[in-house]
């Protein structure tokens, strides 16, 4: 039976003796000697008494090995790919090859600072230009930035080039987004964070972007569209030729979000499909880890005359060396300081240059296959359901429904992934798309075994037949129980740091 | 059959296809237009996949013709600084059960990545004296950007009070983000001499149009915002917030955001064990006041103390309600990614350094830079700080030469020297942005001072 580590391991602050410490400043009386005064006397000069914070930071007192024993106890507690699957829909939690992690830990990356002379970096650029050419081919763009740091950062790049572009044509008045029903949260948050009205546009029964409905939306007050493609329901928008071109057609921009783009890498382009901007999510397509929530990175790319818009500096080569071009006539500005998320840039070079180009098609083939090995293997197993056409192969993942299940036994999409924990298996993303009730949102990517999607299937026959008291104590082999979430995000008992707790703990009545 | 593929074995594959009921993997794609499917191989990486070794081989070559800087490490500054990385935030950071994770929407299973994130927002709540910091941003520019738009929220007024000698990238940033939003940034100018705030143009400024003041201590340029409580206070009279931006170090010794009334506070937590990488990643440090209408606009992830239904203790996220995948076109903001695993490499960093860790390290990086511009002003023609008297670990150099030349000159003595500041702010002349650390030795700094004499004085 799978069993998580279950340390009870304090917080770092309840660990410690006074007077400890975990790291050695480098000693300075040389310094100080040079500086001709006694060390209190020169900080006094240096930060005078009214600057002064009146005492030391509260933070924990603990040696080194304290430290390393408590944060390896903590990596005990977590799980990732390295672990075991994390089959998450739409968030392509594929392996991390080991040799690019290796790779980048390098004095000639870390040790370079961001504002050095172009001279000195020329390998680095070297290796972010090739990149750039690579992503621009694998999307079917003419240039990308590699400045934002995510994916949600992309798209309010991507919306933010749509509505200069607009704004500069004298267009005001198109301040309408269109983001299907079954998009990403990030879509309508990135669109509205740029300025524009989200306007819904519903999934029909296929599964695909409702065409009636499209037309009917599109007006002089069109700013562009969001899609991704393959959608969230894992299924090809087969019109999607139509559907930029109407958009097109309405004077609208067409934006795609690079969240599913593992499941037709090689297969067919954004670019080919009438997209003008794509954003990529260089810790899902490109094997960069996610980190348990990030650094990852969102380079944007662009064709035609929306490459003006990409934020500035774009990297140039002139035959001889590589440089930052600051010129700047319509883009949009900056969305990040200095030039983007190097790290894991850096690791997407090696992961492409692993695989060359029979290795990406080879992704999304088995990242496909995979799919439908699961959706091959659900079948006949009772209590879920494949909404939408189930006939149509799907891509990169697929949702199915707990419906029957929840109304037969009251086991919920929540109690089927709280028991996958149980088996040692991750949850998959669930509730979500917000169109498919009780969502189980699987995603195996190109490097699940299976062995290990065989036995996903299979857990989840099992689930559907425990007896309900039973499927709603679970999770017992993690390192918690079930967590109080009401308790969590109560007013009187919210605690968001150690210092609130402390608060509390003194007496205080803190109420958010 | 490639290894990171498992299924690619043609036995697997066949079982595969033969379980889906196709002949081939062509079959799964048929939904997708002929018009449409790339009819050549994609002409990326090397015509063929390459091996480790050859991999290896292949980025060594490449990195080969960086020229890097550890003998002595760079003195540049400009929001990124050369600073020590502890052996342990490299080692802990590395753990794979950490950087292989998802963001922890499961949380009883990721329990050990909720704790280390809450123990992120605990140490910085105390660092900041507030108590509310998020579980992180992009970087620095990002939160600045973030914290004007929330600024704009919770007040409902539209115009953002900025320091003329603020960060131009951030400025830059910021100015891109909100403006979509329809907040205006305006500057605020500074005292020739001393760089503070004018105290003057901010109290004319400071209309009821005003959401924010956002200040910097230490600024940009190096030099403290003396007058923080004065600016602080104007800015509530008003019914505006206080931001400020700050650098987590000087905390060990400067009075903490909390402490003279900010509202929100950012900063960048490069200096707490992320290397440099040529500026990414980063994190953005995210900090509020206790106070409803802050925490509830608050953008980003947070993590918060509970316990199981069975009482023992744990850890989620909450407040999720801000948030885009509950809320969509209604969220807060619509990041998701951040930098998980950069707030636990600032997590162990904090820990190591601990209570008194903190204080020594700052005042050591407080004397260090002191002698180098102590060293530097020596030289007959250069001014250092050429801004302001007390500085943390940056200041603006000016010298009486061109700086670009002096540049290259010490780089030929395998020295990087400071950021030319002549572009962002031509009114200070040849000027440059120097930052010295806990890194940088007597001798090294020694050598800096020698070499740029040594041009100086050579009647360049």
């Amino acid at each position: 039976m799978w069993r998580q580590a279950r340390w009870s391991e304090p917080l770092i602050y309840e660990l410690g003796a006074p007077g400890r410490m975990g790291f050695l400043v480098p000693d300075d009386s040389d310094i100080v000697e040079a500086l001709g005064g006694d060390r209190d006397s020169l900080l006094e000069q240096l930060i005078p008494g009214q600057l002064r914070r009146e005492s030391p930071p509260p933070l924990p007192e603990v040696s080194e090995v304290e430290v390393a024993r408590h944060y390896t106890r903590l990596s005990q507690m977590s799980y990732g790919v390295d672990n075991g699957p994390v089959p998450l829909g739409s968030c392509t939690m594929k392996y991390n090859p080991k040799i690019a992690e290796q790779l980048v830990a390098d004095p000639r990356i870390a040790m370079l600072h961001p504002l050095q002379d172009e001279e000195t970096v020329q390998g680095l650029l070297e290796i972010l230009y090739t990149l750039e050419r690579w992503l621009a081919e694998i999307t079917g763009m003419d240039r990308c930035s590699l400045q934002p740091p995510a994916g949600a950062s992309g798209e309010l790049t991507g919306t933010l080039m749509i509505r200069k572009y607009h704004v500069d044509r004298g267009e005001e008045h198109r301040v309408e987004m269109l983001v299907p029903d079954s998009a990403h949260g990030t879509n309508p948050a990135s669109a509205a964070m740029a300025g524009f009205r989200v306007v819904r546009i519903p999934t029909d029964e296929g599964g695909e972007v409702d065409m009636e409905a499209l037309r009917a939306a599109l007006s002089d007050q069109t700013a562009g569209m969001m899609l991704t493609n393959p959608n969230t329901l894992g299924v090809f928008e087969s019109r999607i030729l139509e559907i930029s071109g109407l958009v097109h057609e309405a004077g609208g921009i067409m934006y795609y979000d690079g969240a599913n783009l593992n499941g037709i890498l090689g297969v067919a382009r954004p670019g080919d499909m009438g997209f003008d901007i794509v954003h990529i999510n260089i810790h899902k397509t490109f094997a960069a880890p996610h980190g348990g929530g990030g650094p990852g990175a969102g380079p944007v790319c662009a064709k035609g005359e929306m490459v003006d818009y990409l934020p500035r500096p774009l990297l140039e080569y002139d035959g001889e060396k590589y440089y930052w071009d600051y010129s700047c006539e319509k883009c949009i500005g900056r969305v990040r300081a200095f030039h983007g998320n190097i790290v894991p840039l850096v690791k997407a070079f090696i992961y492409i240059a692993s695989l060359g180009p029979q290795g990406l098609r080879k992704i999304a083939e088995q990242a496909v296959l995979n799919t439908n090995y699961f959706i091959s293997l659900m079948k006949g197993v009772e209590n879920y359901e494949l909404p939408y056409d189930p006939s149509k192969p799907r891509k990169h993942e697929v949702v199915y429904s707990a419906k029957p299940l929840t109304e037969k036994k009251g086991v919920t999409a929540e109690d089927v992934a709280k028991n996958l924990l149980d088996a040692g298996l991750y949850a998959p993303t669930i509730y979500f798309p917000l169109i498919v009730e009780e969502a189980l949102m699987i995603e195996f990517t190109d490097t699940e075994t299976a062995e290990n999607i065989e036995r996903y299937a299979e857990t989840l026959r099992r689930i559907a037949a425990m007896e309900p008291e039973e499927a709603k104590k679970a999770p017992r082999n993690t390192s918690v129980g079930r967590l109080d979430l009401v308790r969590a995000n109560h007013p009187a008992t919210v605690t968001p740091s150690y210092r609130v707790y402390r608060r509390r703990a003194a007496g205080e009545k803190l109420r958010l | 059959m490639h290894p990171w593929l498992p299924n690619s074995s043609p036995k697997v594959e066949e079982k595969i296809l033969r379980s889906i009921g196709v002949e081939g993997v062509e079959e799964l794609f048929r939904d997708i237009p002929a018009d449409i499917v790339l009819k050549r191989p994609l002409q990326v990486g090397f015509g063929k996949p390459l091996s480790e070794s050859e991999v290896a081989r292949l980025v060594e070559r490449l990195l080969s013709k960086n020229r890097v800087f550890m003998d002595p490490p760079p003195f540049m500054g400009g929001g990124v600084c050369a600073h020590h990385v502890p052996s342990l935030v490299a080692e802990i950071v590395r753990r794979s059960e950490f950087y292989t994770a998802y963001t922890p929407y499961q949380a009883e299973i990721s329990q050990g990545l909720l704790q280390a994130l809450f123990e992120y927002q605990s140490l910085m709540a105390d660092l900041v004296d507030m108590d509310v910091v998020n579980a992180s941003m992009y970087d620095m520019s990002t939160a600045v950007a973030e914290s004007f738009l929330m600024a704009a929220r919770v007040t409902g007024r539209s115009r953002i009070l900025v320091p003329a000698t603020m960060n131009p990238q951030h400025y830059e940033v910021a100015r891109t983000i909100v403006e979509a939003k329809g907040v205006k940034l305006v500057k605020v100018g500074y005292d020739r001499e001393t760089g503070m705030m004018s105290l003057d143009e901010l109290s004319s400024k400071l209309s009821g149009e005003v959401a924010a003041v956002y200040v910097e201590n230490p600024g940009y340029l190096g030099f403290f915002e003396e007058n923080i409580e004065a600016i602080s206070d104007a800015a509530h009279s008003r019914g505006a917030l206080l931001i400020a931006g700050f650098e987590p170090l000087s905390l060990g010794l400067v009075k903490p955001p909390g402490a003279y009334g900010a509202d929100i506070a950012v900063a960048e937590g490069q200096p707490l064990g992320l290397g440099m990488n040529y500026g990414g990643p980063l994190l953005g440090i995210f900090a509020v006041r206790w106070d409803r209408r802050l925490v509830r606009q608050m953008p980003g992830r947070l993590i918060g103390m509970t316990e199981s239904l069975e009482g023992e203790r744990g850890f989620a996220m909450i407040l999720q309600t801000r948030e885009q995948h509950i809320r969509r076109e209604k969220a807060t903001s619509n990041i998701t990614t951040n930098e998980a695993l950069a707030a636990i490499a600032a997590a162990v960093y904090l820990s190591l350094l601990g209570r008194s860790g903190i204080v020594r390290l700052a005042e050591t990086i407080m004397l260090r830079a002191g002698y180098a511009a102590k060293r530097l002003s020596e030289i007959p023609g250069v001014e250092a700080p050429a801004f302001g008297s007390r500085h943390f670990k940056e200041f603006a150099v000016r010298f009486p030469c061109r700086y670009r030349e002096l540049h290259k000159h010490l780089m030929e003595h395998g020295v990087l020297g400071g950021h030319y500041l002549g572009e962002e702010f031509p009114e200070l002349g040849e000027a440059a942005l120097f930052c010295v650390t806990e890194v940088h030795s007597k001798r090294d700094i020694d050598l800096l001072a020698e070499k740029v004499a040594e041009y100086v004085g050579g009647g360049a």
